[in-house]
């Protein structure tokens, strides 16, 4: 692209010298994208809005927030009474939080669904589940961060995952923690990585759009889009979609933080960090319930820390292990049944992640563990080689303008 | 068929009318404006002092213990603040000045609510050093009043500037008498 075609004599000057805005031109403006996109093709840009947002009042929070075990739970009660809006801040930093997740799951989801992550794109799928990992690290020391009861413990439990780890696991929890229980040495490191992992998850997202630039998006219909009458510019038809997407995920942020700002948070977490005493009845944020579900129902202390990381390492490989050409759900009868019995199991994963560890839970978190490995393992395999599957259009256009595919 | 003509004919309209597309464009972007700002405020008003450091904003202290010709420094709002119980012919010497030699006017009477004590914020209006006079042996100044080091601003028994850099008189800070022996600042 020329630089000629700003309209801005600076612009111009400055783009001849430095491309930045021909590359965000080409980026969001010019960027051919199939013109079939539907809503679950929304959530992409909401993470990164989520990021920005996080990055953004996580920066002022830290302007208040004092890493001292003695100082921390007050600091942030100080942020809640006394910092000019602080509350706000606060409210909006821990909701967007969960907004996130449910973002990201859903962008995930999607991907499951439409075979987003068969080739060509399966490092995009992967940097996806680097990003996945790096910002359920960045949410956890997060959570400790205000030192209540579920900081405290939450820390203790899953730093302890790692004294899981034969021969050499006592030492590294040691070394996790700096000392011999969780307390103000942990706090600081977590505070120090708490900061600097959004910047690292920045990184991978842009490695992330590059990637996905290369071959561009898929679409519901999964197959290749085959020339210029299968895609429309994105700017504006995407960003004015994008932009309306936005809008309805700050209505919906805007209420949790006005209205039910605790409804995802945990009340013990209003109760300062005790080492003595450890809480009733203790579980992690909710996202990452279906993990914690896993963990648990594993009777053996090594093996519910593997299966748990196995988990989320089964998604690395998800592109070698559902073979099948076809991409979208759409023409794959028996996979879409598949998909959406793996989709309500994962919900019952993150159900049972809340409840005691007893009883019928304890059953039907093994049911759900198995199934969860079931369907990446055997199922998908098994499907890839015995589905029939329906046959694909010709191209985008077809289902639409008819069999010709003529333009109109 | 109907249907496609309709659609030509209103994109036909809007290109020769731009205004209309031009106007929700605008209006777009406008919205996205008032928002922006909207979100913006809290995020830098969160920069100014919070509730409980507004609340610290006033201390009250015993000047009773305060001899003639003596001064003491307590701290205000994280900045020194200079009470100084002057002698008679300090406050006479106040008083004789004339307005005409002064870079910053202002008679003493406005300067200290009771001649004896002078209550003054001991930051430099220059930029911002403390200036020197507070203990005994220290320079005070061409004016004997107080002397800043950093770059000679030289202060007079009421503290008004006289002679150097600084472009104002030593500030008053809000105060009152809650009594003979107690004095609240702020
Ligand atoms: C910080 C978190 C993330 C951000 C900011 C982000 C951003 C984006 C954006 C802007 C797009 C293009 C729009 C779209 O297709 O929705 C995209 C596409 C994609 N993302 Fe993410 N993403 C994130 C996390 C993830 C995760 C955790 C995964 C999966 C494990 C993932 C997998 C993908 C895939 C496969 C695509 C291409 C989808 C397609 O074209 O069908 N992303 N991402
Ligand atoms: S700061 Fe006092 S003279 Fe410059």
């Amino acid at each position: 692209m020329s630089a000629t075609q700003f309209k801005s004599p600076v612009v111009r000057w400055i783009d001849h010298r430095l491309p930045v805005f021909s590359m965000l031109h080409h980026t969001a403006h010019d960027y051919p994208t199939p013109k079939n996109l539907n809503y679950m093709w929304n959530f992409g840009s909401l993470a990164g809005l989520s990021l920005a947002i996080m990055i953004v009042t996580g920066i002022v929070l830290a302007m208040s927030y004092t890493a001292h075990v003695d100082y921390a739970f007050d600091s942030v009660e100080r942020i809640m009474r006394d910092v000019n809006h602080g509350w706000m801040i606060r409210y909006i930093h821990m909701n967007t939080a969960s907004f996130f997740f449910i973002v990201v799951y859903l962008h995930m989801f999607r991907g499951l669904y439409y075979g987003s992550y068969k080739a060509p794109r399966e490092l995009l799928w992967m940097l996806g589940v680097v990003i996945f990992l790096l910002m359920m690290a960045t949410a956890f020391m997060g959570y400790v961060l205000p030192w209540g009861q579920m900081s405290f413990w939450g820390a203790t439990v899953i730093t302890n995952l790692f004294s899981a780890i034969p021969y050499v696991g006592e030492s590294i929890v040691t070394l996790l923690w700096g000392g011999f229980s969780v307390d103000n040495a942990t706090l600081n490191r977590f505070f120090s990585l708490h900061y600097l992992m959004p910047f690292i998850i920045a990184g991978v997202v842009v490695l992330h759009i590059v990637a996905l630039h290369r071959f561009g998006s898929n679409n519901p219909i999964g197959i290749d889009t085959k020339g210029p009458q299968d895609t429309i510019s994105f700017h504006p038809y995407y960003t004015i979609k994008d932009v309306f997407g936005i809008a309805v995920f700050l209505l919906l942020l805007a209420m949790a933080v006005f209205f039910f700002p605790n409804a995802m948070g945990h009340p013990d977490n209003y109760i300062p960090a005790d080492a003595l005493q450890t809480p009733a009845h203790i579980v992690p944020e909710w996202y990452f319930l279906p993990f914690y579900a896993i963990l648990r129902a594993v009777p053996d202390k090594l093996g519910g820390v593997l299966l748990m990381f196995g988990a989320i390492a089964v998604l690395f490989v998800l592109p070698w292990l559902d073979r099948s050409p076809v991409r979208s759900a759409r023409f794959r009868p028996l996979f879409r049944i598949f998909f959406w019995l793996f989709f309500v199991n994962a919900i019952a994963l993150g159900y049972l992640g809340g409840k005691p560890a007893e009883g019928i839970y304890v059953i039907l978190s093994r049911v759900a563990t198995a199934w969860y490995f079931l369907h990446f393992l055997a199922i998908l395999p098994l499907l890839s080689m015995f589905e029939t599957t329906k046959p694909l259009p010709k191209s985008i256009s077809e289902p639409v303008l008819g069999s010709s595919g003529r333009t109109a | 068929m109907a249907n496609s003509d309709t659609n030509k004919n209103s994109a036909k309209g809007d290109v020769q009318e731009p205004g209309r597309r031009d106007f929700i464009v605008v209006a777009t972007y406008a919205m996205a404006g008032v928002g922006a700002a909207a979100v913006a405020w809290p995020l830098i008003d969160q920069l100014n002092p919070a509730a409980d450091t507004l609340a610290l904003a006033n201390i009250e202290v015993d000047i009773s213990k305060i001899a003639v010709g003596q001064s003491i420094t307590v701290k205000w709002r994280g900045k020194p603040v200079f009470i100084r119980h002057r002698t008679a012919d300090e406050i006479a010497r106040a008083n004789d000045t004339n307005l005409d030699d002064l870079r910053d006017p202002e008679v003493d009477t406005a300067r200290a609510e009771k001649p004896e004590y002078l209550v003054l914020v001991g930051v430099c209006t220059h930029l911002g050093c403390v200036p020197l006079g507070q203990k005994t042996g220290e320079v005070r100044g061409d004016y004997d009043g107080w002397f800043c080091p950093c770059h000679g601003s030289h202060y007079d028994t009421s503290g008004r500037i006289r002679k150097g850099p600084a472009p104002t008189n030593l500030e008053v800070p809000p105060y009152s008498f809650l009594s003979d022996s107690v004095v609240r600042v702020g």
